[in-house]
């Protein structure tokens, strides 16, 4: 088994306690598996359940049933099970995640909220900025800008912040949730080749991708989630 | 790829717990206060206490840092020989080391943690003098250099915490407490009393230095935002019992319980 993601027969619902205790159902019978350096996107039309899916696969929303199979450091982990230690360990050693949305510490210099995960993994915070200003002047952040903390930025500028962060690393799986929306057509096209090198050192990759010139360059195979949708 | 990473396992990863609580819980006559809490909190882990006033989370503060003692169940903590023991079994030179050395103890009113009319230096100082430091010099560089680290000008350090602000106040207390490099901290409403700006800074500030020092933590707070800047795992109470626990994104993006989708669902949007 070599699979770095497998996920079987995963179920989620929501239970609104403020609105009745009504159930809102997300997806059920979750089931797809991705090979390390293959990218598989995501489909299917918007409330399908594709971002739930992402944060299951991060252990940041909780999985009624199911199992959530992660190749962690050489074992396989089931995230719908594991203690929040183990998923701590997970994200530091293993998944990393480019959200719709940058969530930053206020005050903190874009070249450090971009370093971050980098130190946070032992690597020395001179080497680790160094890396972080490399993917910053690729992904066309200007330098005097570096300085500043991220929430004055324009929506794309932010996002490409939040890309930067995202791809620092050097983790076995990237989950990505639109990580082109608010981009322009070059700056989409270094995403395209961040994707592929990252293929190339056989990493891993969920994403969800609307633009459909994006998802044909990026996708190895296309896991439809309407087959998933558990509104009855 | 994943076998490269094999070899380093995160150094966060220790598998003996710091401290651990079991059964946990406290009455003043009639009223139960904090009732069967229990948990085991790792080395280098910060943990959140939220809920709101009167929902027991201050009281079990207390229990965990010895200085309320139990109505039922035990708190138990490694000492620096790794043997666990029952902070209710302590002697006394045992209780202080820990007072005054292995951990921190942060309130929410820095008067509370600080001698107002001494200077800044000496009140850094005094912790490493109890623990028998006494070269003037070396004391005197040690404070100094703390000062620094929590962006405190090393020109104010003869002066008293009296005279300076709410936020730099905070930082000689967290200062003072760090000096003798604690292996755990307790916070009580770190970023209370402060304004929202003061806040950002402090809590970056507290976030990187916990990092760092690979500290563990437990800080009580009804700020939801620095519950989730802050700590890896969060604890809900309400009505002195913990109603949800779990990974602090986890509770606070996919809140089970009613009250915690209650708590989450209030806050308002800056």
């Amino acid at each position: 088994m070599t699979a770095m993601i497998e996920i079987n027969n995963a179920q989620k619902s929501f239970v609104m306690h403020l609105q009745g205790g009504i159930e809102l159902p997300v997806v059920r019978g979750v089931s797809f598996h991705v090979e390390p350096g293959e990218c598989v996107v995501l489909a299917g039309p918007s409330g399908a359940g594709k971002s739930s899916i992402l944060k299951m696969i991060f252990g940041n929303y909780r999985c009624d049933s199911g199992r959530i199979g992660i190749r962690h450091q050489g074992t396989q982990i089931d995230l719908a099970k594991a203690e929040p230690r183990q998923i701590l360990s997970v994200r530091r050693a293993t998944i990393g995640y480019v959200s719709q949305f940058l969530r930053a510490v206020p005050r903190v210099a874009t070249i450090d909220v971009v370093a971050e995960p980098l130190i946070a993994n032992g690597v020395s915070r001179v080497e680790a900025r160094e890396k972080s200003g490399q993917l910053l002047r690729r992904l066309n952040i200007p330098e005097r800008l570096w300085a500043l903390p991220p929430s004055t930025f324009s929506g794309g500028e932010q996002q490409r912040v939040n890309i930067a962060r995202g791809f620092i690393s050097d983790l076995p799986i990237l989950l990505l949730d639109e990580p082109t929306a608010s981009l322009d057509a070059a700056n989409r096209a270094v995403v395209v080749e961040l994707v592929d090198s990252k293929k190339r050192q056989g990493v891993a990759m969920v994403a969800i991708v609307h633009d459909d010139e994006i998802r044909h360059l990026i996708a190895d195979r296309i896991v439809d989630v309407t087959s998933f949708a558990a509104a009855a | 790829m994943a076998e490269t990473k094999m070899a380093e396992t995160g150094n966060g990863d220790s598998d003996q717990p710091l401290l651990t609580a079991e059964g946990l819980g406290k009455s003043y006559g009639h009223l139960m206060a904090c009732r069967d809490v229990s948990f085991a909190l790792y080395p280098g882990e910060v943990l959140a206490i939220v809920g709101e006033s009167g929902s027991g989370k201050s009281t079990l503060l207390q229990l965990l840092s010895a200085q309320l003692t139990p109505s039922a169940g035990s708190v138990s903590y490694r000492m620096r020989d790794g043997v666990m023991r029952d902070l209710a079994a302590l002697g006394e030179a045992e209780r202080r080391f820990l007072f005054r050395t292995d951990w921190g103890y942060v309130h929410q009113d820095p008067a509370m943690g600080l001698r107002m009319a001494v200077s800044a230096g000496a009140n850094v100082g005094e912790r490493l003098m109890a623990v028998g430091w006494n070269h003037y010099g070396r004391i005197r560089d040690t404070a100094s250099s703390w000062l620094e680290r929590v962006e405190i000008d090393t020109g104010r350090i003869d002066d008293a915490p009296r005279t300076y602000s709410g936020g730099m106040r905070q930082r000689l207390q967290i200062a003072r407490n760090l000096v003798t490099e604690p292996r755990l901290v307790f916070m009580d409403e770190p970023t209370g009393g402060l304004d929202v700006s003061v806040q950002a800074r402090l809590l970056d500030l507290m976030r990187n230095l916990v990092s760092e020092l690979g500290l563990a933590a437990i800080v009580v707070t009804h700020d939801l935002a620095v519950a989730r800047l802050l700590s890896h795992r969060v604890m809900v109470m309400k009505g002195g019992r913990v109603i949800e626990t779990g990974l602090t994104d986890q509770v606070l993006d996919d809140p089970c319980e009613p009250y915690t989708q209650l708590l989450v669902s209030s806050i308002l949007p800056a």
